[in-house]
This record gives C-alpha cells, structure tokens and sequence, in this order.
C-alpha cells in the first residue's frame, strides 16, 4: 500500500506565529512555551514531540483554541482562531467520549449539534465508523468497548465534522505496545485514504517516526523548538529498518543534547 | 548468568481457570537462579493472571510451582512484586513505604534502617525521603516501588509490565536503572511485558506465550552482549523472530 507524499506544498493550513503561553502571575515560575512558530501544509501529517510534560498538549490545547495563549498568533485555514470551533477536531489522550451515548451517538454529536438532519448525518457517521473499523458497534457504549476501540470512535468523531484541521493529544499513550503498533498502522491506513492536514503529539519517537512527514521536536519546559526532522522514508514505514533505526537513535540523542 | 546454576523456581503443568474459562493451559518451565526472564505474549492472553498463580495470589486448579524444591508460598518465601500500578502507600512517605515490606517480615529496626539506606540510595531518592506519594512524579513514584522491592533483598522479583505508562527517555533510563540492580544483588527477576523490544533489551531468555488458553509457545534464549543496542542486526533479528510468534496486529 505504498503511496507517496500526500501533502499539498502550496497550500499553507495551519500558521502559528510566536506562541507563548505562560501559566499564573510570576512569569519566570509558569512559562511553558517559549516563542514557538510552526507552519503546517495542507494534508501534511506533522508530530509534535518532545520530553514528558513540556508543554505539548498546552500547544495543542492553544492550536485547538481551548486554553488561551499569552503572546503570537494562530490562523487555521484563513481564519484567525480565537475560540473552539468545527474546523479544528481533536482527538483526545483520554478519549473523552460521551459514557451515555452510543458509538454512533458520539461520532454523530458534532453534525447534529450543527443541525444536519438525522439521516443524513447517521450515513455520515456510518461511513466514518466503517473507516475506523468499527462497523457491527454502532449501538455499542464506550464502556462495553476496549481502549483501542474507544480511540477509534474518537478518531471517526475527529473526521466526522470534516474538520480543516485534525489535532491528536497522544491518543495512544495509554494502550499496550502491541495495540499501539495496530492503531498506528490504521491511523496510516486512514491518512491514505483521508486526506486531512493531521497534528500529532507524542513522547514516543518510533510511533513519531512511523506517521510523522515531519517531526518537531520541543526541549524541556518552557519548550522552544529545538530541531526538525523531514521525514521522507517510503510509506508504510519499516520500525525495524536500518534507517528508521538509525534516524531514531539519531533524534533520541537529540532529545539530550 | 551461570548457565550451570541451579533452579530457583520450577513450574509444572500449571493450570488455571475462572469458572469455564480455561487461562493458563498446563504450562511447564524452569527459571535458573541469577537469570532475567521476560514473559512475552499477544494483549489479553493472560498474562497477569500468569504472574498472580505462579506465587499463588491466584488460586491454581492443578500443577505444581516448586520454589527451591518446596511449594511456593509468598508469605515464606522472599518474593517482590512490581505491579503495573505504581502501588504506594499514599499516607505513608517514601522511606516508610521501602521499609513496609521489612516491618511485615518483622526485622529489626537496626536492619530496616539499614536495608532502607542503602536501597534509597540505589534509587536516588535519598533528598526525597520524608515526602508523600502525591508530591512526586510518575518516574519517582516508580523508583520508590522498586526500591521497596529490592529493600526485603529477594531471592525472585517478579514484575507486570512495571514500565508501560511511563514515557520512553524515563522507561530507558529505569531499564538500565533496574539491569544495574539486578547484577548489584544478583536477584532473579521475572519480568511480563507487551513490549517486545524491551524483552529483547533486558532478558536472558525470553518465554512467548499464546494466546488464551495460554501455553508456552516457544522459549528463546537471548544471549546477546550487554549492553545492548537497538540497531544491532542480532537485535533486530531476534526482535523480529519474537514479533513473528505473537503478531496479531
């Protein structure tokens, strides 16, 4: 299923100017991101990665337009961010799905809450569940499923809403090694398909290395941008290939340097 | 390790189920003194339940689980337990956590002093001695559940998975952190994990379990110079051989 780039060069998606975010009143004690400027193609898949809490989901939770920033500015296609909004889907470390409500129920929320009618957004979110391999659950509820389904009906709510823009807070950090090697090769398997402009945080640079066409790696809090990484390794990725083992000795050491 | 050093531990024809449910299906295996042994098998094949009945926090159905020629019994025996929760004692401090398991045992106060010292100081959280579970991180919560297994010194230390939540640089880092003790106090360690690679990284000898009813599937002996490195084609070779048996993804 090799393909190749999938991104659009011209096309600028997401432009984040000089972002600081600085936590409580005593700016020295609180700062967690430090002037990070990021810009991403459209259909580009980018990782954000870097060191356990230095201010990768804060970033994301800015981008996402749920935690405000202190300086810098964000467009996502065109449009300055400001708020939430339906451009932007996230997908969430703790899934954060709705316990009362069907698989159906929650990959649907958003096109309901936008008024489509029930028909037509059910075939959507059909679609979108059969996408994500979950098809036969429909009617299932969150806590009937296991955590790697949880975060398929989390992904299928992300596209859903046809969103200019998919964030994802390392959705997979809570799985095992294993169910993390299949979500990542369906998060693969989807990108092919759906072509959507994808952030992506981790602390694990293997699963980095696996989706990523580009890696930004932050230091420690407060978290500057501290390298990039073009990732150009044919698709679907070999872990245990000589270059992807070497690129990923490469930017491990580069976390301590 | 001394490929000629005796048996700590012999498991016979272990069986186990949860009313119709058969688990562990007749399993046999050896672990010699001094060795590293990772159990490795597909997700939800029962491994945990594995762990729990070799020391009989499990009821077992049949088999036997001879620990230096006698019936296992952890109340007799010097085992540890590593759980995958980082299972402090939130309302005691750190150091009182190290000592817990050498107060059950009943040792004296000069030798839990001791015991603790010099375990505390393994870990590197001599400074942290008098604080509370909530007020550490995840690496040192972690540090403090390994050093009160070290702490009663025992002869098998049996661990779940005890680095699956923790992000990779620390993961490393306490990998190479626990091979360092694990050769200071040349302890028999039983370690469970998902994650192939680090079963590569740490074991002796790696045992690959099938899905439920578990079984052995294969026993594979990793004698792949320390300190190991990811990249290294006998590395890679042995990583792939393992993923080969378990792939399910």
């Amino acid at each position: 299923m090799e393909h190749t780039r999938r991104m659009n060069e011209d096309r600028i998606m997401v432009e984040c100017q000089h972002i600081s975010k600085v936590f409580g009143e005593r700016e020295t004690e609180n700062r967690v991101l430090n002037d990070i400027s990021i810009s991403v193609k459209e259909n580009e898949f980018v990782v954000v990665f870097g060191p356990g809490q230095c201010g990768k989901t804060t970033l994301l939770n800015i981008i996402a337009g749920l935690e405000t920033k202190t300086t810098g500015e964000i467009e996502v296609d065109g449009k300055i961010v400001t708020a939430p909004g339906p451009d932007r889907g996230m997908v969430y470390q703790t899934t954060a799905l709705f316990p009362w409500m069907t698989v159906m129920g929650n990959v649907e929320f958003g096109l309901k809450m936008a008024g489509m009618k029930k028909k037509e957004r059910q075939k959507r979110a059909s679609y979108y569940i059969d996408l994500v391999g979950l098809n036969g659950y429909e009617k299932s509820h969150p806590s009937k499923l296991s955590g790697g389904m949880c975060q398929r009906t989390g992904i299928a709510r992300a596209y859903c809403n046809n969103p200019a823009l998919i964030l994802m807070d390392e959705p997979f950090g809570h799985l095992d090694a294993q169910t993390r090697y299949l979500m990542e090769e369906e998060i693969e398997r989807i990108c092919a398909k759906e072509k959507k402009t994808v952030i992506f945080v981790t602390n694990n640079v293997e699963e980095a290395i696996y989706l990523a066409d580009r890696i930004i790696l932050l230091t420690d809090c407060p978290a500057r941008i501290k390298n990039e990484y073009l990732i150009d390794l044919p698709r679907p990725r070999n872990n245990v290939s000589p270059e992807f083992l070497s690129l990923r000795e490469k930017i491990t050491m580069d976390i301590d340097a | 390790m001394n490929n000629d050093s005796e048996d700590i531990l012999k498991v016979d024809n272990l069986t186990k189920s949860f009313g119709n449910l058969l688990v562990l299906d007749e399993i046999s295996f050896t672990v010699k003194k001094g060795e590293f042994l990772c159990i490795v098998g597909p997700t939800g094949c029962g491994k945990t339940t594995f762990l729990n009945s070799l020391t009989k926090l499990n009821k077992i159905n049949s088999g036997s689980i001879l620990f230096q020629g006698e019936e296992i019994d952890p109340q007799k025996h010097d085992l540890a337990y590593i759980f995958q929760e980082y299972s402090t004692m939130y309302w005691l401090t750190v150091e009182q956590n190290i000592a817990y398991g050498l107060k059950i045992k009943k040792y004296s106060k000069a030798v839990i002093k001791e015991r603790v010292e010099k375990v505390i100081a393994m870990v590197g959280l001599e400074s942290y001695r008098n604080y509370y579970p909530n007020q550490l991180s995840a690496s040192m919560l972690q540090r403090v559940v390994i050093a009160r297994g070290f702490a009663v010194q025992p002869k098998l230390l049996l661990m779940d998975e005890p680095y699956g939540q923790l992000d990779l640089q620390l993961k490393y880092k306490l990998e190479d952190e626990l091979l360092r003790l694990w050769k200071e106090t040349e302890t028999t360690v039983i370690f469970i994990t998902h994650n192939i690679e680090e079963a590569v990284y740490l074991s002796d000898r790696i045992l690959v379990l099938t899905n439920k009813p578990t079984k052995v599937k294969k026993e594979i002996i990793n004698n792949l110079a320390r300190p190991r490195k990811i990249s290294d084609p006998g590395f890679v070779d042995l990583r792939n051989e393992v993923t080969e048996l378990i792939k399910w993804w």
